[in-house]
């Protein structure tokens, strides 16, 4: 029963796309890849995503410092909002940040059909990556190892680079790599804010929607593949870095 | 420590020049200060960034949305196109997060207890989801089960419509809220561990009532907690669904479809309450989070 049903769901559905993205052999494929419109798309989702994850990991890292090491009123209410951008609807975070960022902003500030939007919206979602993943280590981090370092002579910075920083450097690094492989998927919160205009700022996941608009199934699938494979890389890399890291401390 | 750690201070390099003259207690005292005033500059930078990507824009959607008062919410709530929408998602959300659930117990307890052979790939295969985009989800979908794909001939024939009908919608929700409920099982089955499970069989208890009266109860927060997750992702998911569905106003629009169709028509009092409706909804999957993380603490004290 487990087996019929996960193949209904993923395993039938990704063969296919395997399938229909090698259709045509390994030309027809590259032709597909190789569309200006479609190299400009996977280009900008992944620089757009590499600087976001950038901004994520200080950040994320300064929210989560936060919320484990200060106090303040209120700071049950932040840490139980980090989650939001998780629960909230990928499309609501796009209608959300345009009702702030939009043309009606109130601040003046207008980022709608701007590469910066891309952006925008993919911090959003992403958020809360980083922060989940260094807040359980930071609270487990001793601080009579920083007090040693701070009472022999140690400047913040220098604890910060010697001692915080290498801790929570894997916890970092599996942060930055999920909300990576998000990143590069995110379609629904894109959607209005971005407006969607081929060579500026379509990315991959809304060239390949359009694709599919137009009945280009082959195209869609061999960009898909791109990105799916961008995103599998990512997350073997992780697990490979994290898999090192633990051999190294042990 | 020593009981003048100031002191220790006063002969690193570092310090030394700086605070020429001054005593070893005035100095711990300036640590202190900069110390603390390191700690609310961070507190200012954290949070005036959750609150300009997070808070600010969350607050203005419900402002704008009930910013001339509550008829036109009411209005654009009743409007039989948004009622509709609701209950759609509402019927997707009803089928498929129990079939997630019980697959996800299921898979959880033969990931976590089973010995076979691949099952490393196995655990691989389950957050696919996660790691695929939803777009690619819908496109992968219409490849099997659309007009043109693997089934679409074998579907004809037998009178079933999966895309641009409801059970496409179905299987698209199901896919991408999948590994849900299986990761938030398994640590809890680890937890718990098999030996109350044994006690039962060897007091006579088939592997079935095992099942019922000592392993679900054990891990029933753990479920939960995946539940909820689940019926989040379930009712926000856009993407793949977006595809599936076709998009046909008052049959198979969701509720997320709906937000987007009001806001391209340039209704935005509509697409506004749509999202706000979105938004609670999304606020009690967060109290209900947390309600269920205190409620696992506890349990695990006792």
């Amino acid at each position: 029963m487990l087996g019929i049903y996960l193949t209904v769901l993923v395993l039938l559905p990704v063969a296919a796309l395997l399938a229909k993205s090698g259709s045509g052999g390994t030309s027809a494929f590259w032709r597909e890849i190789s569309n200006p419109e479609a190299v400009a798309a996977i280009k900008l989702t992944l620089i757009v995503s590499a600087i976001v994850v950038t901004i994520n990991a200080v950040f994320g890292t300064l929210v989560a410092w936060v919320l484990v090491r200060d106090e303040f009123r209120g700071k049950k209410i932040v840490n139980a909002l980090i989650d939001l951008p998780f629960a909230l609807p990928t499309i609501v975070a796009g209608v959300v940040l345009l009702a702030l960022y939009g043309k009606d902003s109130p601040i003046g500030i207008d980022v709608a059909f701007t590469r910066a939007s891309v952006g925008l919206a993919l911090l959003f979602v992403t958020l809360p990556f980083v922060v989940r993943s260094v807040q359980p280590v930071l609270l487990g981090l001793d601080l009579a190892m920083e007090e040693a370092a701070a009472s022999l002579g140690a400047g913040p910075l220098t604890v910060l680079r010697r001692i915080v920083l290498p801790t929570l450097a894997p916890a970092i690094i599996s942060g930055v790599a999920l909300s990576f492989a998000r990143a590069i998927g995110e379609y629904g919160s894109l959607v209005l804010i971005t407006g969607n205009l081929p060579f500026k700022t379509e990315a991959g996941s809304v060239y390949i929607f359009g694709q599919i608009q137009n009945e280009n199934l082959a195209a869609a699938a061999a960009v898909s593949v791109v990105l799916l494979l961008a995103a599998l890389l990512v997350l073997a890399l992780l697990g490979f870095a994290l898999r090192r890291r633990s051999r190294h401390v042990l | 420590m020593s009981s003048n750690p100031a002191g220790v201070v006063g002969f690193s390099p570092a310090s030394s020049g700086r605070q020429l003259g001054r005593g070893p207690a005035s100095e711990a005292a300036a640590r202190a200060k900069s110390a603390r005033r390191r700690q609310l500059g961070f507190r200012a930078i954290a949070l005036g960034y959750l609150a300009l990507l997070l808070l600010a824009p969350v607050a203005m959607i419900f402002y704008r949305t009930f910013e001339h008062g509550l008829s036109p919410v009411w209005n654009a709530v009743s409007a039989p196109n948004a009622q509709h929408a609701f209950w759609l998602s509402i019927e997707i959300v009803a089928i498929a997060v129990p079939l997630n659930t019980i697959f996800g117990i299921g898979m959880a307890l033969l990931l976590e207890r089973g010995r076979f052979w691949g099952k490393s790939a196995l655990g691989l295969l389950i957050d696919l989801p996660f790691a695929i985009s939803p777009v690619v989800v819908g496109l992968s979908l219409v490849l099997v089960y659309g007009k043109t794909g693997w089934l679409g001939d074998w579907l004809a024939e037998q009178g079933i419509q999966v895309i641009f009908s409801v059970p496409g919608m179905v299987i698209a929700t199901a896919v991408v809220s999948l590994p849900f409920v299986v990761r938030e099982t398994m640590p809890v089955l680890r937890e718990l561990g098999t030996d109350a499970e044994q006690a039962a069989e060897t007091l006579g208890a088939s592997a079935w009532q095992a099942f019922w009266r000592v392993t679900l109860p054990g891990i029933r927060w753990g479920v939960v907690y995946g539940v909820v997750l689940t019926t989040a992702r379930a009712l926000g998911e856009f993407g793949a669904v977006s595809i599936v569905s076709g998009r046909i106003e008052g049959q198979t629009q969701t509720l997320p479809l709906y937000v987007q169709d009001r806001f391209e028509n340039f209704d935005i009092t509509g697409a506004y309450t749509a999202a706000v409706v979105l938004a609670l909804l999304a606020l009690a999957t967060l109290l209900a989070m947390n309600l269920l993380t205190r409620r696992a603490h506890r349990g695990t004290a006792i």
